[in-house]
């Protein structure tokens, strides 16, 4: 009953975002408040709607009601709660029902954060988001119901995969999915904008705070996945330039992009067109990463049920909506003043430079991660793929001269820079970095150049982003006081481009330690046995049999010393899931040492009983890989805290005084 | 702005043409690897199934494998944790180099998280050899997947 409940509930917010769409259109074309308020009130239910669907879902999930067919599939009774309820959208219908979830959600909050949008631009905005809602709970209506009944419910359902019944896997796709749809929004803005004709520096400012949302949420829901993939997949992968990877690291790109151009349009009123462009760019990327994900063209490490219709299905989805947006593009952008000169070596050409060499990126991974599907369609017979070398040819470099010139940035003043007072300001950063790197090198044992290079990098990275700090509250030169007087007074934007320029430093130390100096050693061992890896010993003390939720597990007691002292135990295990046709996976254990990780895994046994049996223990040494994940949650929490300044508040309507202030403001910049 | 985009857009350009020349991984079937002769060295995918009764775990951690299409097999040589869907009779991509022993030293391993699932360039091996059989194809994973 509940089920049909969510599935009544699903179709109402399809007819509720039908009349979203017509009533905001109506209202913006007869300037009616009251047809625009209808509109809204209809986002506002498709909403809810869409929210009573998803706990309809999550309801026969917890209670596992076998008779709907995608929890039979992908849920079993024997689950912890945790996993029935992340069960939800570990199934294709339950995560395009989630997109759709997060895709109304954010048109409610349009409705309710978009006061100080112009009416228009707002009737139109809210209008976009609904059609965009049409298409996408559409399509889970017709081709991907979630509510589907079985006739013959089986006593006992189909267990989810069990490598995916981990809490970072489950809670990572609703951050994916607020990053990837949180860019509907500024694909809504972008067609209100371009519909409307008009762009003006407000439009840039509302803008950055949506942008900056969806792109800190794409961050988490990258690293977690990633994360998960460091410490599931055995050897510590963490990135493989897979399609799937691709898919999500393409609008992280381009909604990087995305938000600098928006900062030299608010304050310069240049860049127009280009800002609307990446604005549509960013959601088309996450509607085409969707399309690769879930058509199963491209070949993945990471499986995906993959289904050709509705792949043919999502890709008509993309057409229609990007299509029609950047054909409005095509047909509006002249349209839009703004183009204005500038000098090249100012704050505004440093962001145009930077949105050059990161759309390029992005570019190139898009090229990468097609090229496949493209020689295929000229030679069936001859299948390629495209892996980490091709990255590390054309991404690598480009990325490389991007970051080098990444401190340059907030050094240079608007409108006119002065490129050497700026090298002046940063040449004890570019001192530290040098020293950093050349450290490194007399410590470490020898590796390859492009190591150091990288090093370099990341340390520069770090020195530069607190050389801006010290030159912004002229640390050294002015008396402490002032300094400090100065430090609170930063607006909360510099402080968070400086934590996320530093997050990407941290990112690419991490990366560089981990890819350079990462050990391993793997041996059978029986209990007593000890094996080394690094400067750590590990000696097998047990092998015991554990019973969990749905598996039993043969668990390994492992200690570890270093120098003789024993630092921590380590208890990784085999287990094998019954219900998952005997599937057996290997849960690793990790010991935390600073910033790096002792990385220990069980194999199988090998044959042999009582005193002889010996089990293949891998060890693996991953110095500094904690920065390969805490450098992007820097990143997401600078764009949190810019996300928090007063000028970009998105919310509160701006006294009369501060208006005022902002218009002198504008009016002298 | 022209003359800033310019130079950005031809290093790519000129990075992207390099790299597709010498950086796309080349897929090979086993009769196709036999026949064509793969240059040792050169990093390749080999895609078939996991030869039945081929796989020997030894105790440093090595483990030996073939791959075959029923037709020709590839000896195959991996240091290092096996993906948890890794067995017998599955199908299986390897990514890595010929040694001059004719040995596939796979840098990496790729089996899908999910069981039922043969990858797509296995299958068409498989069907390139002749040995591809619509009853000993898979079951069609149903619509579960990973997120």
């Amino acid at each position: 009953m509940i089920a049909e409940l969510g599935a009544f509930a699903l179709m109402l917010a399809l007819a509720l975002s039908a009349a979203q769409a017509a009533l905001s259109a109506a209202g913006r074309l007869r300037h009616s408040p009251a047809l625009q308020g209808a509109g809204e009130g209809a986002a506002l239910g498709a909403f809810i709607a869409v929210l009573l669907a998803f706990l309809a879902l999550m309801d026969a999930f917890v209670r596992s009601d076998f008779s709907v067919a995608n929890v039979a599939q992908n849920s079993t009774t024997t689950e912890a709660l945790f996993y029935k309820v992340t069960g939800v959208w570990g199934s294709h219908e339950g995560s395009v029902l989630l997109w759709c979830l997060v895709l109304t959600g954010f048109g409610g909050l349009i409705v309710l954060f978009g006061d100080n949008l112009p009416r228009g631009l707002k009737a139109l905005t809210v209008m976009t988001q609904g059609v965009l809602a049409v298409l996408f709970i559409g399509y889970t209506v017709f081709a991907s119901s979630p509510f589907a009944r079985l006739a013959d419910p089986p006593a006992e359902g189909n267990p989810l995969n069990p490598i995916l019944q981990d809490p970072t896997f489950a809670i990572h796709p609703p951050f994916l999915y607020c990053g990837y749809v949180g860019f509907s929004v500024v694909f809504s803005l972008g067609v209100a904008a371009l519909i409307e004709g008009k762009v003006d520096a407000a439009w840039a400012r509302w803008v950055r705070p949506w942008a900056l949302t969806a792109w800190s949420f794409l961050t988490v829901g990258i690293t977690l996945g990633s994360f998960w993939s460091y410490y599931t997949q055995g050897w510590g992968g963490w990135w493989f330039w897979d399609p799937v990877e691709n898919a999500s690291f393409m609008p992280w790109l381009a909604g990087a992009a995305l938000l600098h151009s928006a900062i030299v349009t608010e304050k310069r009123g240049i860049l127009v067109g280009w800002t609307v462009f990446l604005a549509l760019v960013a959601f088309s990327l996450a509607m085409l990463g969707a399309f690769l994900v879930r058509s199963g063209v491209l070949t993945s490490v990471h499986a995906f049920a993959v289904d050709p219709t509705r792949g043919t299905l999502l890709l008509c989805i993309l057409a229609i909506a990007a299509g029609s947006a950047f054909s409005l593009f095509a047909w509006r952008a002249s349209k839009l003043t703004g183009g204005g000169l500038f000098a090249p070596i100012s704050r505004e050409g440093a962001l145009v430079l930077n949105n050059l060499f990161l759309s390029t990126a992005c570019a190139t991974v898009l090229l990468g991660t097609l090229f496949p599907l493209i020689r295929q369609a000229l030679t069936p017979n001859d299948p390629v793929s495209v892996g980490p070398p091709f990255y590390a040819l054309t991404f690598m470099p480009l990325m490389a001269i991007t970051l080098l010139l990444v401190p340059f940035g907030p050094m240079l003043a608007w409108k006119r820079g002065d490129l050497l007072a700026a090298a002046q300001r940063l040449w004890v950063a570019a001192a530290l970095a040098v020293a950093g790197a050349l450290i490194v090198l007399a410590l470490a044992r020898p590796a390859q150049v492009l190591s150091y290079v990288g090093l370099a990098l990341g340390f520069w990275l770090i020195f530069g982003a607190l050389a801006e700090l010290v030159e912004r509250t002229r640390l050294f030169r002015a008396p402490a006081a002032e300094s400090l007087r100065r430090l609170g007074g930063l607006p909360r934007g510099a402080w968070g481009a400086t934590l996320a320029h530093l997050g990407v430093g941290v990112f690419v130390l991490g990366a560089c330690f981990e890819s350079t100096w990462k050990l391993d050693n793997s041996q059978a061992l029986t209990v007593g046995q000890s094996m080394t890896v690094g400067a750590y010993t590990l000696r097998l003390d047990s092998v015991t049999a554990q019973d969990g939720a749905g598996f039993s597990a043969d668990r390994a007691a492992i200690s570890a010393f270093r120098d003789g002292r024993p630092v921590c135990t380590l208890a990784p295990e085999r287990r094998t899931y019954p219900l998952a046709a005997g599937q057996t996976i290997s849960k690793k254990s990790i010991c935390i040492r600073g910033a790096s990780d002792l990385y220990v895994g069980l194999d199988d046994a090998l044959p042999g009983t009582g005193d002889a049996q010996a089990w293949v223990v891998r060890a693996y040494w991953y110095p500094w890989a904690r920065f390969i994940f805490i450098g992007p949650i820097l990143m997401a929490f600078g764009g949190l805290i810019s996300l928090s300044d007063r000028r970009l508040r998105f919310s509160l309507p701006q006294s009369a005084k501060a208006r005022v202030g902002a218009l002198k403001a504008k009016a002298t910049p | 702005m022209v003359a800033v985009a310019a130079p950005i857009l031809a290093l790519a350009v000129g990075l992207t043409l390099y790299a597709m020349r010498d950086a796309v991984i080349f897929f090979y079937g086993p009769s196709q690897a036999e026949t064509e002769h793969v240059p040792p060295g050169r990093l390749v995918r080999i895609g078939g199934l996991v030869a039945p009764g081929t796989v020997i775990r030894s105790a440093d951690g090595m483990v030996r494998f073939s791959i075959t299409d029923n037709v020709h097999a590839v000896p195959a040589l991996y240091r290092g944790q096996l993906p948890d869907l890794f067995r017998e009779g599955q199908g299986v991509v390897a990514q890595g180099v010929f040694d001059d022993a004719g040995v596939f030293q796979a840098h990496e391993v790729l089996a899908k998280h999910d069981e039922k699932y043969m990858p797509k360039e296995v299958v068409d091996a498989l069907k390139k050899s002749g040995q591809w059989r619509e009853t000993a194809a898979p079951a069609q994973a149903p619509a579960k997947s990973a997120s």
